[in-house]
């Protein structure tokens, strides 16, 4: 198979055919932050956060497939505050207590926060009424702390292929819904992977929470993308 | 030269921010030689006496009160700070901000199991700060000019920012030094 | 057959019927109830929550009841420019519930709605599905005694207007206003000419005609059609799908509906043009739900057009060309006139925009390799068919070739819907409106500029003011502040969700501006508001983002001086923090009193 050539902010990189902007460049050693997408999953292109720019225009890395001669901005400082943008939209569209959540330490969108030095939000708190759905046996569902990256949508499916995550109502009161009925037959082992999908703490396993101690969690020493630009993603 | 004056405040807070600041530990031997404190429950000086270089402030605002210390802390800081995840995004007490504030009161002063039937009132002393509808994030009613994460931020993000706001240099905040929590 | 009746049990055991059958459940029983949710679920093997989620996506479904009868009130800024807020008052107190409630004796549900393409004869409502226009306070109060009586709201019309609308099938007090007729829509032709003379010629003849004339997408983007078709139909699939979007949206533009009135053969034949150039036996057109009270008309056109031969097998006398036309209809939701969400829509999905690429040319309606044309695009590629590309090329500018419908609106004499063609001035269209002396000019509804007068020289064309024909006129009195914050919101209300900008942006971009509408911005906060438009311009996912911070950034260009005077003088950091009202809850919980010096800012 020929390798397609493009560059990322000048560095030439080698993509196989028919991968994303975001895949390729992992492959290169190139990080460029995600918070919707997650691999082995179809793109969503939701949270905009991995926004690159190409000839002037701006696209989702995550969901845009790599062309030949392709030449990507990635950390141009006016792109770069954009991120951030979106990080501290998220923040303010959400309830996102930090210091009483169980995911703190190992949430992706606090770990985007650290990673881009976001001090204080530059836009105005919209304390959102949102619900909390416990109404299931194995899985709570906060969400306050949702950010409809859509993953669960996306990646928690029944035996019998239907959804047990769902969006429900749209704009600004989109909300993700679990299906009653079929979560009741979740197992642990789903019941856990609908969590570890979950970049932020919406999805917790019930009755654990706090299991690895401040100082030894996933974000507190070694920010998000660290591995990816180590190379290990090659 | 005199030494830069430094006030401090707790607000909607737990004196969190305020312990952290302690924790500087050792550090507290020469801050004591670099910096003089004005009004701060650390001296119990009450009123501002002359302007102020630093201001740090801890917590949000939840109530009137709250808000006027605020506001007399930005008449009389060149530089003012919010310290610490109250101060900047309202924290815990901000919890009751998705509730309507009625429901709370009556939640808290009237309905809660533990209050003495005899006692059913919703606080109305005219001593009283007046509560706000919701708990305020610092910069939403002043000028903020900077912020130091954390629950608390660590001794250590505090004293650097002390350290960097006094010499009038740039904060160095290094990744170890940002946490939410 | 009992199950026939079953507005569940009737319709196939394919996911894809979905909203059908929402839509039908919702008409028997004016909502969609929890039990209606599980037999829909278990009929079509889907999660309960995915069925919620697509009655909760689209604004005509819902899962509590919306009344016997349920009025939904245009809420458009037009309709607000005539008259609507005296209008909504009078159905409140004769209906006796608020707008987004329904009356006691659960006759009456009220509720707002985004513009339904009736903008040249507001206020304008939508009554158990019919079209009730030019309402005023007296009108209302007599349509809810009436409904309240239990007389049908089709039997409370009480004069058909011009047209197709006096036909049986349509029976609307909707009017035309066509005010100008051109040369291409509007003129002489003969039904089956095109498409005869399609068939004659080998489907990469007609693409290169349609080519060769220079045709641009009439829904607002201006793609070339001609490419479009090309694209489709060089993709190897086993079928091919040309759809047509009625979902005419856009504030301010109703001149889809003037088509589907009173030209829906000209229109159903350029979608079969399509067909036969990109290789597609089937053609859907998805129709807004406002529009469907020409459903029956439209439907009965088919009719006609099967019984001329002009569709089904060997059509229009063709060798081997077969095809025929579906209506899908949609339920309330300004993103699917998005071409990828109207996909999914059509496929009883909730109207998501999907990601492109891939483009719908290549994996479209049932991933399928799909042209997705405007009702005006089409129309226009019938006649270019029927009189040839030099003929159609003739007319317009180099870059525009051809005419343009447009939609006038608001503060002018004369509105209604001008055939015109491209290059026209602002100014000369003024003129022919009756609109002269305007303050503002609102040119591709609020997705598209606000022009101020010294812009109206500037021409109607794709290189200057591209429209999808909306076009709406504020006269000197109008305060632009409420026309730009009617627009924030309608974004608001019709954002799908899916992306962060959009979705969250947008309500950010509102409270910014309702800041400086209400005089507490400093010149920060203006900086800040067009750096958080062009944000959301660049990061949204679709269509829809990377337009909403327009009715902001385009008058913040043409308008400085209105913004310039509502800062607060002096301010260098303005908050909006008011003490006042940041204890009023607090004071009354307590029963005290506000203390008497707690000002409004410092």
């Amino acid at each position: 198979m020929t390798e397609i050539r493009f560059t990322v902010d000048g560095r030439p990189c080698l993509a196989k055919p028919g991968q994303t902007i975001v895949e390729a460049a992992k492959a290169n050693g190139v990080y460029i932050p995600v918070l919707c997408h997650y691999e082995g999953l179809k793109p969503a292109g939701s949270c905009r956060i991995c926004t690159v720019r190409v000839a002037g225009r701006y696209m989702a890395a995550c969901t845009q497939p790599v062309t030949e001669g392709m030449a990507v901005e990635n950390t141009a400082p006016d792109l770069e505050d954009m991120r951030k943008s979106l990080i501290e939209m998220l923040f303010v569209e959400g309830n996102h207590f930090c210091p009483a959540c169980e995911k703190s330490g190992n949430c992706e969108l606090q770990a985007l926060g650290y990673r881009y030095r976001m001090l204080a939000p530059r836009f105005p708190y919209l304390w959102p009424v949102r619900t909390v759905d416990a109404g299931t046996p194995l899985v709570l569902l906060d969400r306050n702390r949702c950010v409809q990256c859509l993953r669960c949508v996306r990646g928690v499916r029944a035996k019998d292929g239907r959804k047990i995550f769902a969006s429900v109502r749209r704009g600004p009161r989109v909300a993700i819904e679990i299906d009653h009925k079929l979560a009741a037959k979740l197992t642990e082992e789903e019941a856990r992977r609908a969590m570890d999908l979950c970049p932020v703490g919406a999805i917790l396993r019930k009755e654990t929470g706090f299991v690895r101690p401040i100082g030894r969690r996933k974000f507190d020493h070694t920010p998000i993308g660290a591995d990816v630009e180590k190379g290990i993603g090659r | 030269m005199s030494k830069p004056v430094i006030a401090t405040a707790s607000l909607a807070g737990c004196f969190g921010c305020h312990m952290s600041f302690l924790d500087i530990d050792e550090r507290i031997l020469p801050l004591v030689e670099l910096v003089e404190f004005n009004k701060s429950p650390i001296d119990d000086i009450k009123k501002f006496s002359k302007p102020v270089d630093v201001g740090l402030i801890e917590g949000g605002c939840c109530n009137s009160e709250n808000v006027h210390v605020l506001r007399d802390f930005r008449k009389n800081c060149k530089v003012l700070v919010s310290v610490g995840e109250c101060a900047i995004m309202g924290g815990l007490p901000a919890l009751r901000n998705s509730i309507p504030l009625r429901e709370c009161l009556e939640e808290a002063y009237l309905n809660a199991p533990t209050v003495d039937p005899a006692e059913r009132i919703i606080p109305n002393d005219e001593e009283l700060p007046i509560i706000l509808d919701k708990v305020y994030p610092c910069h939403e009613i002043v000028k903020i000019d900077h912020f130091l994460p954390g629950c608390p931020p660590s001794a250590d993000l505090i004293w650097e920012a002390l350290n960097a706001l006094i010499e009038g240099r740039p904060l160095h905040l290094t990744y170890d030094l940002i946490k939410f929590d | 057959m009992p199950q026939a009746k079953d507005p569940v049990l009737r319709h196939p055991k394919d996911p894809s019927a979905l909203l059908d059958i929402i839509r039908d459940v919702q008409a028997a029983a004016g909502h969609v109830s929890d039990q209606d949710i599980g037999r829909i679920a278990a009929h079509l093997k889907l999660a309960e929550a995915e069925v919620r989620g697509a009655v909760t996506f689209y604004h005509f479904f819902s899962l509590t009841p919306r009344g016997r009868s349920a009025v939904y009130l245009n809420d458009s800024i037009t309709s607000r420019m005539a008259g609507r807020t005296a209008v909504a008052r009078a159905f409140e107190e004769e209906a006796g519930c608020r707008f987004g409630e329904v009356s006691a004796d659960g006759a009456i549900g009220l509720f707002p709605t985004s513009c339904i393409g009736m903008n040249d004869q507001e206020p304008s409502a939508i009554v158990d599905g019919v079209v009730f226009t030019a309402l005023t306070p007296d009108k209302a109060r007599a349509l809810v005694r009436g409904l309240r009586a239990g007389t049908p709201a089709r039997d409370l019309v009480a004069a058909r207007g011009d047209g197709a609308n006096q036909s049986d099938l349509v029976r609307s007090m909707v009017v035309n206003n066509i005010r100008r007729r051109g040369a291409v829509l509007f003129g002489a032709h003969e039904t089956g000419a095109a498409l005869r003379r399609a068939v004659s010629m080998t489907p990469k003849q007609v693409i290169d005609e349609v080519k060769r004339s220079g045709l641009l997408g009439r829904g607002g983007a201006g793609f070339p059609t001609g490419l479009k078709w090309e694209f489709c139909r060089r993709e190897k699939a086993a079928q091919r799908y040309v759809v047509c979007n009625g979902d005419e949206g856009e504030p301010g533009t109703f001149k889809d509906r003037v088509i589907l009135t009173e030209l829906p053969r000209l229109l159903f034949e350029g979608l079969a043009v399509a067909g036969y150039a990109v290789g597609a036996s089937t053609g859907i057109l998805y129709l807004r739900s406002e529009y469907a009270y020409l459903r029956d008309h439209l439907e009965e056109v088919l009719a006609g057009l099967r019984r001329d031969g002009l569709l089904g097998p060997k059509a229009a006398g063709s060798a081997s060309f077969d095809f025929d036309i579906v209506i899908k209809s949609g339920a309330g939701a300004y993103v699917c006139g998005e071409e990828s969400a109207l996909l999914e829509s059509a496929e009883g999905k909730r109207g998501e925009p999907r990601d492109r690429p891939p483009f719908p040319v290549s994996v479209g309606y049932r991933d399928m390799p799909t042209t997705v044309n405007n009702i005006e695009t089409l129309a226009t590629a019938a006649r270019i068919l029927e009189e040839g590309a030099a003929w159609f090329k003739a007319m317009g500018t180099v870059q525009s070739a051809g005419t343009k419908l447009l939609s006038v609106s608001g503060d002018c004499s004369r509105p209604g819907v001008y055939e015109v063609e491209y290059g026209l001035t602002l100014a000369d269209l003024l003129e022919m409106a009756g609109g002269t002396g305007a303050q503002a000019v609102q040119v591709g509804g609020p997705s598209g500029a606000c022009v101020a007068p010294a812009g109206f020289g500037r021409r109607i064309c794709f290189s200057d003011l591209a429209t999808g024909g909306s076009v709406i006129v504020f006269g000197p009195g109008r305060d632009l502040f409420e026309v730009v914050g009617n627009f924030l919101e309608f974004f608001i209300e019709e954002s799908c969700g899916w992306c962060v900008p959009c979705r969250a942006g947008n309500v950010l971009l509102r409270k910014k501006f309702e800041k400086i509408a209400r005089g507490l911005a400093s010149a920060e906060d203006l900086r800040e508001i067009e750096e958080w438009g062009r944000l959301i311009k660049s990061t949204s996912r679709c269509g829809l983002g990377q337009t909403s911070p327009n009715p902001v950034l385009t008058t913040l260009k043409s308008f400085p001086e209105l913004y310039q005077a509502r800062l607060r003088k002096g301010a260098a950091h303005g908050s909006e923090f008011d003490l006042a009202a940041a204890v009023r809850d607090g004071c009354a919980a307590a029963g005290r009193e506000p203390e008497c010096k707690e000002s409004l800012h410092d």
